[in-house]
């Protein structure tokens, strides 16, 4: 047992946390969500040059071969800076089904070009009613000679109004919530039949609503076997799962740290507020939080990089704790910050709004509670 | 990072296991796991039995008869000791005093106690706590003066837990007053309870057991040659011990095992007519509180591995004693919970080994439960309480 890092994932982490410190400050992040598109983009081709969107993939398909450990490193510096580039939409979701089932055509028509950052990405995975089940999926393929038409509605499409290629589950056999019968689509975006709806999300993130109406897909867009999508799916799912509570292990301690220096220097009464014991016994819990959430993040991303039988119940583990921890500190620094706490002006408040954000993605706390209690050890 | 053990800490836990099969006492396993009280001898004969193996003062340099393992070791046999459910052993000789004794002592004494520590020969207890002085430790008033080769001792400590077994007592005791800081007037000072003058009363807990004492010091003559270290350095030498106290108190091995056995009694009980285990309410609870001493278990491995490279643990040791001590104030509740009615009777007569098993109301160790859960409460005061410990966390580790 080991907690330390090897060199290269300790360079991995140093090389992002100074490009947060130089390049991505609170106010560069602003422009961007704002709206410049070329400051956005060329972000993005930063982060391909040093190599980040290659971390996942294998060396043979011309990745650094990354792990869980990796994957944690940069989510939770990614955290840390409030990043909003699109890693987790393009290379997380959307490149975590292609390495996993694309074939090696498929592979150089859209993973070559995702790694190099020159196409854009989105997996379409949640549907209006579905809520947080994965296995509910209403939309149809039905085969029609060489192609799929597909039919259907899918919501909250991270990155969905910027992707040329959506990757979409869809129904090719069995009842609603059936897990058998799914099939994972490569849809290019500008296919006919195929409406995205773009919106901006509240954590100031991008998605899209997209309609599919009779698209008409090649039967060499099927990504890995027919019918058999859904373990694919879990299993990007769950690394999405464990990448976003890595992200929020980053905000919590980000919120924690502010908040602890920002209690130091504002006067009230004559003394700075962090002498108010009713303050500090606050932010030792928040501390005592986000250590605790460190050690379970540590515990979740070890049984996951050694593929060990409880690895699945494990990542529930954590995204339940930093459902529940993470929105403890938040509102912590919030209430400890007073009224800047609750400005547009000021980091903390979108510090908020993120680790709100990751709580309702791939299932809430409750959600992961329920699912840590009823999935044996060796799922 | 890695999580997986390597052959040789494979073998180590192995070796322990099998070390445990063959020699933990019958008689001891019946009643931790029956819930019927040790004796005094029970604890010494376990901890000699440690001691033989050289698996007792686990932490003490190798010089003094430590094991020099390393953390990852460490954990394996906290995880083996509560597996077996060992009978947890008595700190206030082993893990409190000696460190002090190892680091600030004379060699003189070094030689005088430490051997008996760790052959249990000596129940050692410790005098901090005074009925004036509980988290305002350093308000303490009880005074040791100086004359000729003599300390003439005079006070009252409290809390003094198993004091009615010990032979010695260590205490924190003020040698002078005329100081800027009242920390700077306390003297760490060895006591022979069979000096004369020494006297110890119980005190019996909510639960209705006699664990704690009262112990009265009148004219009482310590020789000097008890003084641990400088005069006047007692709280420095003290906050180091409760640095140690305070690691030792999280006993996640124990709460693990605590809610392994609490899951596999809830699988069978009935509550409507499924088992308590499939009950939605309880469940959450439970697997809330699984989460949270998983958590636990791995800042506590953190720790021990940067205490390896570094010293004595640190401030945020505190953070285990919150949290280590509130992990099992929780398990308390749901053994409440799950024990139901047989939460409710109380015969102490039946903890003890010579009640007829027939008599015994409540199946497995149920009504037990109970008095754990009382006596329990403890847990979140003692050690310097929980907010105490909120206090050293802010002023130590935040800065504040």
């Amino acid at each position: 047992m080991d907690f330390s890092l090897n060199e290269e994932q300790s360079m991995l982490a140093d090389s992002i946390a100074r490009f947060i410190d130089t390049d991505y400050d609170f106010e560069t992040r602003q422009k961007i969500v704002a709206g410049d598109r070329s400051l956005s983009e060329n972000m993005w081709r930063t982060f391909a040059e040093l190599g980040w969107t290659a971390v996942p993939f294998s060396e043979e398909d011309g990745g650094l071969g990354g792990g869980p450990i990796e994957l944690m490193l940069m989510m939770e510096q990614f955290g840390r800076g409030l990043v909003v580039e699109p890693f987790l939409a393009n290379i997380v979701l959307a490149g975590g089904v292609l390495r996993r089932v694309a074939d090696s055509q498929q592979k150089a028509r859209w993973m070559g070009p995702l790694i190099e950052g020159e196409l854009q990405a989105a997996l379409a995975f949640a549907e209006p009613q579905a809520r947080f089940d994965l296995s509910d999926i209403a939309t149809t393929a039905v085969r029609e000679g060489d192609n799929y038409l597909l039919n259907g509605r899918k919501t909250m499409v991270l990155n969905g109004g910027a992707a040329s290629l959506l990757v979409v589950p869809a129904r090719t056999a069995g009842n609603q919530s059936e897990e058998s019968g799914i099939t994972l689509f490569a849809v290019p975006a500008e296919s006919s039949g195929v409406t995205v709806a773009a919106y901006p999300t509240v954590d100031s993130l991008q998605a899209a609503d997209i309609k599919l109406e009779n698209v008409a897909i090649a039967e060499d867009c099927v990504l890995g076997t027919v019918d058999e999508g859904y373990a694919t799916l879990c299993d990007v799912i769950n690394e999405a799962t464990l990448a976003v509570a890595a992200e929020a292990v980053g905000i919590m301690q980000t919120m924690h740290d502010k908040t602890v220096e920002y209690s130091k220097s504002r006067i009230q009464f004559g003394v700075p507020i962090g002498t108010f014991q009713a303050l500090q016994h606050r932010m030792v819990d928040t501390m005592t939080e986000c250590e605790q959430s460190r050690s379970l993040m540590y515990w979740c991303v070890m049984l996951n990089q050694a593929q060990d039988v409880s690895a699945r119940r494990t990542v529930s583990a954590l995204k339940y704790q930093v459902g529940t921890a993470g929105i403890k500190v938040a509102r912590e620094a919030v209430q400890i910050h007073g009224g800047m706490g609750v400005t547009w002006e000021l980091d903390i408040a979108h510090y908020f709004k993120r680790i709100t954000a990751i709580d309702l993605m791939f299932g809430n706390a409750d959600y992961h509670l329920d699912r840590f209690s009823d999935l044996p050890v060796n799922s | 990072m890695n999580i997986d053990l390597s052959k040789d800490e494979l073998a180590f836990q192995e070796e322990v296991r099998q070390f445990f099969a063959e020699h933990y006492p019958e008689d001891i396993r019946r009643k931790r796991n029956e819930g019927i009280t040790l004796s005094r001898d029970d604890m010494i004969r376990w901890q000699k039995l440690l001691n033989e193996r050289g698996w007792f003062a686990v932490n003490w340099p190798v010089e003094y008869g430590g094991t020099g393992w390393t953390p990852v070791q460490k954990y394996i046999f906290a995880n083996e000791m509560a597996a077996i459910n060992a009978p947890p052993l008595v700190a206030f000789g082993v893990k409190m005093v000696a460190p002090i004794i190892y680091t600030y002592g004379s060699e003189d004494q070094k030689q005088r106690f430490l051997p008996d520590i760790l052959a249990s020969n000596v129940w050692w207890c410790q005098g901090y706590s005074e009925p004036g002085s509980g988290s305002d430790l350093a308000s303490l008033k009880t005074r040791a003066d100086r004359n000729g080769d003599h300390y003439i001792v005079n006070g009252t400590k409290t809390w003094t837990t198993l004091g009615q077994h010990a032979d010695w007592i260590f205490c924190l005791v003020r040698t002078s007053s005329d100081v800027a800081r009242r920390q700077e007037g306390i003297s760490f000072l060895l006591i022979d309870m069979k000096t004369p003058g020494v006297s110890v009363r119980p005190i019996i807990t909510i639960e209705g057991d006699h664990e704690v004492n009262e112990v009265h010091f009148e004219d009482v003559r310590v020789p000097v040659e008890n003084l641990v270290g400088e005069e006047g350095k007692g709280w420095t030498y003290g906050k180091v011990l409760l640095q140690h106290e305070r690691t030792n108190i999280a006993g996640v091995a124990n709460s693990q095992y605590r809610l392994d056995r609490l899951k596999e009694k809830t699988a069978q009980a009935i509550h409507g007519g499924k088992p308590l285990l499939e009950d939605r309410n309880f469940v959450r609870k439970l697997s809330a509180l699984e989460i949270e001493l998983k958590a636990l278990e791995f800042t506590e491995l953190r720790t021990l591995a940067s205490v390896a490279v570094g010293a004595a643990p640190g401030p945020e040791s505190s953070l285990l004693k919150i949290r280590g001590t509130e992990v099992q104030q929780s398990l308390d509740a749901l053994m409440m919970e799950a024990a139901g009615y047989y939460a409710l009777p109380y015969i102490p007569a039946q903890y003890d080994l010579d009640f007829p098993d027939d008599n015994r109301i409540g199946f497995g160790t149920e009504t037990s439960t109970s008095l754990r859960y009382f006596n329990n409460r403890k847990a979140s005061i003692y050690g310097g309480s929980n907010e105490i410990q909120k206090n050293i966390i802010a002023k130590h580790v935040l800065g504040l």
